[in-house]
């Protein structure tokens, strides 16, 4: 099974720490693997044309900015 | 004038003059009343406004407020970039990626600043304090006089056109974006949010905020009671009262530090007040901490050249010393 890879992005507020811990919860939930990276270089993130954060790339692909997902939420996004 | 903090003074005066039996003008029954008066009201302010600020911020996305601003060039531009400030949460963190964001997308410099001068500066925890501890008059006129500083500096940074001291790497991106937009982060559509998940925003926004600030409201509104029980008015008035030119300018540079203690400091200056100290000196010393906040600075640096930065600290400075002095006149 392919690695997915999959980025939080924010500069290490509260918000973003719970995303990160959901997104790992969702990956575990579908036995997936995964590799998580915490993004928190604001230059980074602008590159990623976000501008709130928390936000969230799944495979370099942006699904989510400026809210905290629920696991529930994730899930759906990491199984196409 | 209707008070709808009445309850809570009404309650706090019962519990000293009857439960305690002690004289509201005695030392230790005032200062028992102002802890007891502030503290409930704070907080409830608190919880309330943060609560409905996160659930209706969710209808104000930057990518909503970008599109708003995208061309803007004149005076209006900067007109509308203040007062969308006032609405759209803000925090340092996200200062580089919204500086990045805008100019990108086209929206003028000058613009950009003044939507970055102003958010901070009318965020809701100011906001609610000012108005619990200084009444409703203060807060408009530090919100009309913040988006006024905005607005003016902003325009002046645009006239200046000192685009060359943004640091290159952000025009190279804004040039890369132009032929290959970011399709996936443009296109991404808004989730719709139900009320309900608007709601949890708002509860979430809330519960995070009195959980970051209510221990600093505590102290700073119990240091606050024991200054206003206890230290004489003359005390205050000598040391900063409005016949000493030096107290604005040094409000504003005891409040770039103190950033994050807006809410431990606010009840404190409250007290001094009550001794004299005069409201200009009170305005330009909130406007010093939420505006010229120092991690602010320290995460602007990454996309401004010093002599920008400079200009920055150094316009919001004048325009809060300026805005102090103007309103210690007026009011004496």
């Amino acid at each position: 099974m392919e690695t997915i890879k999959i980025e939080i992005l924010g500069t290490g507020c509260k918000k973003c720490q719970q995303l990160e811990t959901n997104a790992k919860e969702a990956v575990a939930n579908l036995k997936l693997t995964a590799e998580v990276s915490h993004i928190t270089d604001p230059i980074e993130i602008a590159k990623r044309g976000v501008m709130s954060t928390p936000a969230l790339t799944i495979n370099g692909k942006v699904v989510s900015k400026g809210h905290v997902m629920s696991p529930e939420q994730i899930q759906p996004l990491l199984q196409h | 004038m209707f008070d709808p903090f009445y309850p809570f003074d009404w309650l706090a005066t019962q519990i000293v003059t009857q439960l305690l039996g002690l004289s509201i003008t005695s030392h230790l029954g005032s200062s028992l009343h102002f802890f007891l008066y502030d503290v409930p009201k704070v907080l409830t302010l608190l919880i309330v406004i943060s609560f409905l600020v996160g659930t209706f911020q969710s209808f104000l996305e930057p990518e909503r407020v970008r599109f708003l601003l995208q061309g803007k060039r004149t005076f209006v531009g900067n007109i509308l970039a203040a007062l969308v400030g006032i609405v759209t949460p803000f925090c340092s963190c996200s200062a580089v990626p919204l500086f990045i964001g805008f100019l990108e997308a086209g929206v003028p410099l000058g613009v950009t600043f003044s939507y970055l001068m102003a958010a901070p500066m009318v965020n809701e925890v100011a906001v609610i304090l000012l108005w619990g501890l200084f009444g409703l008059k203060v807060t408009l006129i530090y919100i009309g006089f913040g988006v006024g500083l905005a607005i003016v500096s902003g325009y002046i940074i645009g006239q200046l056109k000192i685009e060359k001291w943004v640091e290159p790497f952000v025009w190279e991106l804004q040039k890369a974006r132009q032929v290959t937009p970011l399709e996936d982060a443009d296109t991404l559509e808004p989730v719709a949010l139900t009320w309900r998940q608007r709601f949890e925003q708002g509860q979430f926004q809330s519960s995070e905020i009195l959980r970051s600030v209510w221990l600093y409201v505590v102290i700073g509104i119990a240091i606050g009671a024991g200054i206003h029980g206890y230290v004489p008015t003359d005390f205050i008035t000598q040391y900063a009262g409005a016949d000493n030119p030096l107290a604005v300018p040094l409000a504003v540079v005891l409040g770039v530090p103190l950033y994050a203690n807006i809410a431990g400091v606010m009840p404190i200056t409250e007290a001094l007040v009550n001794k004299g100290m005069p409201m200009g000196t009170v305005l330009a010393f909130t406007m010093a901490v939420t505006a010229l906040s120092l991690p602010e600075i320290v995460i602007l640096k990454k996309v401004l050249r010093p002599q920008l930065l400079a200009m920055f600290v150094g316009l919001m400075t004048v325009g809060i010393i300026s805005i102090g002095y103007i309103f210690n006149a007026l009011l004496t």
